[in-house]
């Protein structure tokens, strides 16, 4: 692919966007049109997706100058959470759904409000927060989100508050009708003390292509706790790119979990900055792969405080035609002394056909640290295989066993219930684990 | 039940087992003993189904089937059992779970209902006392941190599980205690019928005094090259192998 060409793509969505006129944030999402038009859309001689075509496969799937359709979906059943009691937040198509959207936490333990209200309600909260820890200098998906974001949240959580119930953020992409470009945000201050979860899925319906830009900024105070769920099953040919960035202050702990299962080509841009002592990181990963996907972890944990631990742990499967990718960067700088910082990426390749590309990276200034780091890839343990097989479970039954071993044990952290069961049951039918 | 007629196997290129004839009748139990290395393992595995053994000739007979013919797991659920010389560790596979699964897999072959969780457990209780195995040992992953006679008391177990038609332990004895032995020989008897059959490898006279084999046959660089009755296995405790070696040789 010529650079030529990409500059052009660059330009035509610059354009095509630029004719939209927005009302708020305009200087920010000219800035972000300049980073874009600096950064330019990735090539594959871009060594940040060197794996992922993204670049390519805009080209070829979308009408820029097109308008999304309006959905006609009627209900959101399907695509609900057995039994999670949740504040469920609705986009559709990349706009905030009223209807189906429905807040039940008391209004004194968060405030929910859309990006547009809150640039006329809380503008100290959006000059502060909006923006600031987000990618837009580095990543020409998180500067094009920038530029043209549609709708978002942005959630305030007040110090010293437990939010029972969980936040459920539900992306739909209907693409019925025609294509569908979203691009949408989350900005969620968690103040000190207090505590949350939050639960992302994404979901297209439709044959028609979709191509999702996600920014989440997530700020955990002093203290204050995350819980963080992930959940990307797409049915459709989606492309999309999510921006994750989570900051700690001292004493805070983030639990994250993303699990990937379906959809044509995913990157998801994780990172999480530790700025204050005494704060605690785990972040999981899963990606059971089939077909043509093609999963992208790039993660980034940043220790600039002493201190505190990061644990990460990120699986997969591949089976058909699937690639992983991942990239797991460990920044420790010069004053994070006493930082312990592990990395594990597991994987097992179940098909010929299937790849996996993985890479840690890990740059420590500090020298009084723990870190490890370790990544294996192989098939199913044929010894283990034979000795399940030999007790008269089938050949098929017992690949189902190992492979959920080997996915499930990080499941079994979760503190949800319901959320729990319904990472279970999404393995479990993936890995065809039905006894 | 079993008849093993000329069986040869090799593993990359090795020839080991260069013509096995056995014949093992219900309610019979067999011992075959040798020095290490002589292929009663590789026996073991042949008739369980290992891949990777690959059979170059002969052929085996399992109540009127042809054994070699089958998936591992049918022969399993046609009722055959090897207890393994070292059960595999399976981190995340939860023993009961797994024993439910195989249990049940077995029974819908042989045109039977699936136990429901409280008959299974109920069946379970009972097999436990069998082999003197606590309920704490398989609410683990299966055999992960076992010591290596926890390892071989839920081989046993598993067996009391599944009831097969022949069993085959492979060195069961093999890392017990004399506690332990006695124990894992008493679950192998109270299962013996005149209905099942038992092949028990091992190269110790001492499991024999526990378990009375009816015949005892000496495997020997993948041949048996001598068969008799419990006196044999005496014989070998006395003498050694040194003079079946010599017998062979010069023969
Ligand atoms: N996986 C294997 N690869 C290569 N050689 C093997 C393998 N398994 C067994 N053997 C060889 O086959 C011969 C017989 O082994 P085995 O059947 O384990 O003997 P036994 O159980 O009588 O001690 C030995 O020489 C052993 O080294
Ligand atoms: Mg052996």
């Amino acid at each position: 692919m010529s650079t030529v060409m990409n500059k052009n793509l660059t330009q035509e969505i610059i354009e095509s966007f630029s004719a939209d006129t927005y009302t708020e944030a305009n200087d920010l999402r000219k800035q972000a049109i300049g980073y874009l038009e600096t950064l330019g859309l990735p090539t594959n001689k871009s060594e940040e997706y060197r794996f992922t075509p993204i670049t390519k496969h805009l080209e070829k799937n979308f009408k820029w100058e097109n308008k999304n359709p309006q959905s006609s979906i009627n209900s959101i059943d399907d695509y609900l959470i057995p039994e999670l009691d949740a504040n469920i937040l609705v986009f559709i198509n990349g706009s905030f759904s009223q209807k189906f959207s429905k807040i039940i936490s008391p209004k004194d333990q968060l405030s929910i409000k859309t990006l547009a209200e809150a640039f006329q309600s809380e503008s100290t909260t959006i000059s502060s927060y909006f923006d600031k820890v987000g990618r837009s200098q580095n990543d020409p998906f998180a500067a094009m989100n920038s530029a043209f974001w549609q709708e978002g949240v942005c959630i305030n959580i007040p110090d010293k508050t437990i939010v029972e119930k969980p936040i459920f953020l539900l992306h739909i992409n209907d693409t019925t009708l025609s294509q569908v470009i979203a691009h949408t945000r989350l900005l969620l201050i968690i103040g000190q003390q207090s505590e949350a979860s939050i639960i992302e899925k994404f979901e297209t319906t439709g044959g028609e292509a979709s191509f999702h830009t996600f920014i989440e900024e997530i700020l955990v105070s002093e203290s204050a706790s995350l819980n963080y769920y992930k959940i990307q099953n797409d049915k459709g040919a989606v492309c999309q790119v999510t921006n994750s960035a989570i900051q700690q202050l001292s004493g805070s702990k983030v639990s994250a979990f993303t699990l990937t299962l379906n959809g044509q080509l995913i990157r998801n841009n994780f990172s999480i900055t530790i700025d204050g002592e005494h704060c605690e990181s785990h972040f999981n990963g899963l990606y059971l792969l089939k077909g043509k996907t093609l999963v992208d972890n790039h993660t980034v944990v940043d220790h600039k405080k002493p201190n505190s631990q990061s644990n990460e742990l990120y699986k997969g499967i591949m089976d058909g035609n699937s690639k992983g990718v991942f990239n797991g960067k460990i920044f420790v700088r010069p004053h994070a002394q006493k930082t312990n910082a592990f990395q594990s990426n597991r994987n097992i390749l179940i098909c010929d056909d299937a790849t996996i590309n993985t890479k840690p990276q890990l740059e420590i200034w500090a020298d009084d640290v723990k870190c490890s780091h370790g990544c294996t890839t192989g098939q199913l343990d044929e010894e283990a295989l034979f000795y399940l097989q030999s007790r008269g479970i089938s050949k098929q039954s017992a690949q189902a066993m190992l492979l959920y071993a080997f996915a499930a044990d990080v499941v079994a952290t979760i503190p949800h219930g319901s959320i729990k069961n319904y990472f279970d049951l999404l393995i479990s039918e993936r890995l065809q684990k039905n006894f | 039940m079993l008849e093993i007629k000329n069986l040869q196997a090799r593993i990359e290129e090795k020839e080991i087992l260069k013509g096995i004839n056995l014949t093992v009748n219900a309610g019979e139990v067999h011992a075959i003993m040798g020095p290490n290395g002589s292929g009663k393992s590789t026996l073991a595995s042949v008739l369980s189904g290992r891949e990777e053994y690959e059979v170059t000739g002969g052929e085996v007979t399992f109540l009127g089937k042809d054994l070699l013919a089958l998936d591992p797991e049918v022969r399993a659920r046609e009722g055959i059992f090897m207890a393994f010389q070292y059960p595999v560790e399976i981190p995340g596979v939860n023993t009961i779970n797994f024993m439910k699964t195989a249990l049940n897999q077995i029974r819908v072959h042989r045109g039977q209902q699936p136990l429901d969780a409280v008959s299974f457990l109920g069946l379970m209780k009972e097999k436990m006392k069998l082999v003197e195995i606590e309920q704490s040992l398989l609410s683990r992953s299966l055999n992960e941190g076992f010591s290596g006679g926890e390892k071989k008391r839920n081989e046993i177990f598993q067996m009391a599980m599944l009831e097969p038609k022949l069993a085959i332990l492979d060195e069961t004895d093999s890392g017990l205690d004399i506690d332990a032995l006695r124990i894992v020989a008493n679950g192998v008897n109270k299962l013996r019928s005149k209905n099942n059959a038992t092949i028990v490898v091992t190269h110790y006279q001492r499991l024999l005094d526990y378990i009375v084999p009816d015949f005892v046959h000496v495997l020997y660089k993948g041949r048996i090259v001598k068969s008799g009755t419990k006196d044999l296995a005496l014989e070998l405790e006395a003498k050694g192998y040194d003079w079946i070696k010599n017998e062979v040789a010069v023969a």
